[in-house]
């Protein structure tokens, strides 16, 4: 790991590079009333005041609906044509916050814990992350009570501390970050000695992980899941705006002879993600299909892939149709 | 090598089809590349994803048993949209499958015991493969006993195998239908499976117990078992949630802090009660 200073003008010129490159870059652009990842070619076209975009950057990696193959039938033969890893284009994620860049390792994890899943490898692979740490933010954030920090630089390829010039320490984090870096090294100055703490947002820890994993062993049969979820509607917005949420659907797009099998994204608070054919629901309830959402993230996750769920982001509060807050919810299992 | 494309389905030309019961049939598969044919191996437990193209894929347990070398069979119900689209496919058409997925019933362990089998319904399918695995190497166990039970006379899948099992001297084969799905000339037991098995009594020494059956059958089933001396260590089943991938990604069947489709679909009871038993 290296640390360098970048001024004002030179990320503007290192971002026209990596553009010229020819990698796609995403990053948050304001369009309709909100931020979102976005693609982008010039470095003002990047939005700025703002505490997080709606979405998180997981479907950059994991697309909201993915072709797994396709097939053509032929007198009565299948031929099948499958995903090419060569399909996915370069790409640079900039101005990731640490919270989505933490996601990629469970997202990974989720993947990859047994079998290898070559449709996210291929994008893993083939995606830099350039994540900027957070000075400012909101009532629903709390990445510094699930491991993570402002400044985290989990999942990270470079991230950048915009300081108050303008310029920003650049702390070059993986070969993947080299190799951007040297794109245009010319614009990377020695490490002015600039301290990164001064310029991360102050964010005390809400809760103790240990303390609400202990108490979620025991919860299982706990009333709190029903009273918590009463007004959950089961919409899914919170599972499709966090960066770690990965439960899937495998649907068939077909056309004549010709389908593709495609992966979509899908949530464990639909009533039908565990509808048995014959009509039988193990959770039937909502309030099991929170518990469940509860559990994977906190209980089951970190038990069997040793990583959490959840990175702290606070999407799932703020998308909420119904004010559900998941801090609030965590918290008051941990002091139950 | 690059990597495999772990959702990419073998592909299987439709041997032969058997017609079990109303609206459930049985098909034969075979690979249709040679080579993938000859890499392929399973034991008795295990299940796979089966593909119609055009409709998606459908989770059943391989019926058939290890020891019948060349295909595999899978038993169905026409009922959503993969099973009806599978369903409309005829004997020389290709499907797809992926498999073999999941855990395995533990049959080495099993030697020297008796092994008593309990299925209700369409549940037979998973048990057929473990009932002839242990039939094909019959010298491995001692007394093995069937109960199998279906609504009525027409739903009982398997019916030639069943009466084969029946006229074997080495099996004890009882079979049962509900109160009011026999027909005039039935002779076999009417009732629920679980009042059936209090009334077989199997003896518990030295024997497992393999139940598979709709959920509200294992929950009669088990606690007469418990009557009968089984510990929860000698009791197996097969568990079915939905899946979708089959390979513990896609969320579906996690139940606590397992995947049915990786730590299962075979559980003891022993291991059951390590899962909340609201949510399988």
């Amino acid at each position: 790991m290296e640390t360098k200073y970048i001024n004002i003008s030179g990320l503007e010129q290192w971002f026209d590079a990596i553009s010229a490159s020819g990698k796609r870059i995403y990053a948050p652009v304001s369009a309709r009333g909100q931020v979102d990842f976005m693609p982008v070619k010039h470095l003002n076209e990047v939005a700025k005041e703002y505490i997080q975009t709606t979405q998180s950057v997981k479907a950059s990696v994991y697309p909201k609906a993915e072709v797994l193959f396709s097939y053509e039938k032929v007198h009565g033969k299948v031929n099948l044509t499958d995903f090419d890893p060569e399909s996915v284009s370069e790409t640079v994620l900039w101005k990731v916050h640490p919270c989505d860049a933490a996601g990629f390792k469970p997202l990974s994890a989720i993947f990859n814990w047994d079998t290898t899943d070559k449709l996210i490898n291929a994008h893993l692979l083939k995606t830099t992350v350039v994540s900027y740490s957070c000075a400012t933010a909101d009532e629903s954030c709390f990445c510094t009570s699930v491991n993570g920090s402002p400044g985290n630089v989990s999942g990270s390829d470079i991230q950048l501390t915009i300081l108050s010039d303008g310029g920003a320490i650049a702390e070059i984090l993986t070969a993947k970050g080299e190799a951007l870096v040297a794109l245009l090294p010319g614009v990377f100055e020695a490490d002015r000695g600039d301290k990164k703490e001064k310029y991360l947002v102050d964010l005390p820890a809400k809760f103790s992980l240990e303390e609400v994993n202990a108490k979620l062993n025991k919860a299982f049969n706990s009333t709190v899941w029903k009273e918590q979820s009463e007004r959950c509607i089961g919409c899914g917005a919170c599972a499709f705006v966090c960066p770690t949420c990965a439960c899937f659907d495998i649907q068939e797009d077909t056309h004549g002879s010709k389908g593709r099998r495609i992966r979509c994204w899908d949530a464990c608070g639909f009533a039908l993600f565990t509808m048995h054919t014959s009509g039988h629901n193990p959770r039937e309830h909502q309030s099991q299909r929170w518990r469940q959402r509860i559990l994977h993230k906190f209980s089951y996750m970190p038990e069997r892939l040793s990583v959490v769920g959840c990175t702290g982001c606070g999407r799932c509060s703020r998308a909420c149709p119904v004010d559900m807050n998941i801090l609030e919810h965590i918290t008051s299992i941990a002091e139950q | 090598m690059s990597e495999k494309n772990i959702y990419l389905p073998y592909l299987m030309t439709i041997d032969k089809v058997t017609k079990e019961a109303p609206g459930v049939k049985t098909y034969r598969l075979k690979f249709q590349d040679e080579a993938e044919a000859a890499a392929f191996d399973f034991k008795a437990g295990q299940f796979g994803e089966y593909s119609a193209f055009g409709e998606g894929e459908s989770t059943f347990c391989i019926a058939s048993s290890p020891t019948r070398k060349g295909y595999i069979e899978c038993t169905f119900r026409d009922t959503g949209r993969v099973t009806s689209g599978l369903a409309s496919l005829e004997e020389g058409s290709t499907m797809g499958f992926r498999g073999p997925y999941g855990n395995v019933f533990p049959m080495d362990e099993w030697k020297g015991k008796s092994l008593v089998f309990i299925a209700g319904g369409i549940a037979l399918p998973p048990m057929r493969c473990v009932i002839w695995n242990a039939l094909d190497l019959r010298e491995n166990f001692k007394d093995i006993t069937i109960v199998y039970g279906a609504k009525s006379v027409n739903d009982l899948v398997y019916k030639s195998e069943l009466k084969e099992w029946t006229d074997r001297p080495d099996v004890k084969m009882v079979t049962t239908v509900d109160p009011g799905g026999e027909t005039a000339d039935w002779k076999g037991e009417i009732g629920f499976v679980p009042a059936i098995v209090e009334k077989v009594a199997p003896s518990s020494e030295n024997t497992i117990a393999i139940v598979c059956g709709p959920p509200i059958m294992i929950k009669y089933t088990f606690p007469v078992l418990e009557k009968l001396g089984f510990k929860d260590d000698q009791i197996y089943t097969t568990l079915e949630n939905r899946m979708k991938c089959g390979v513990g990604k896609c969320g579906r069947c996690n139940v606590g802090k397992l995947y049915i489709c990786k730590d299962g679909p075979v559980f003891s009871r022993e291991e059951l009660n390590l899962i909340p038993a609201e949510e399988y």
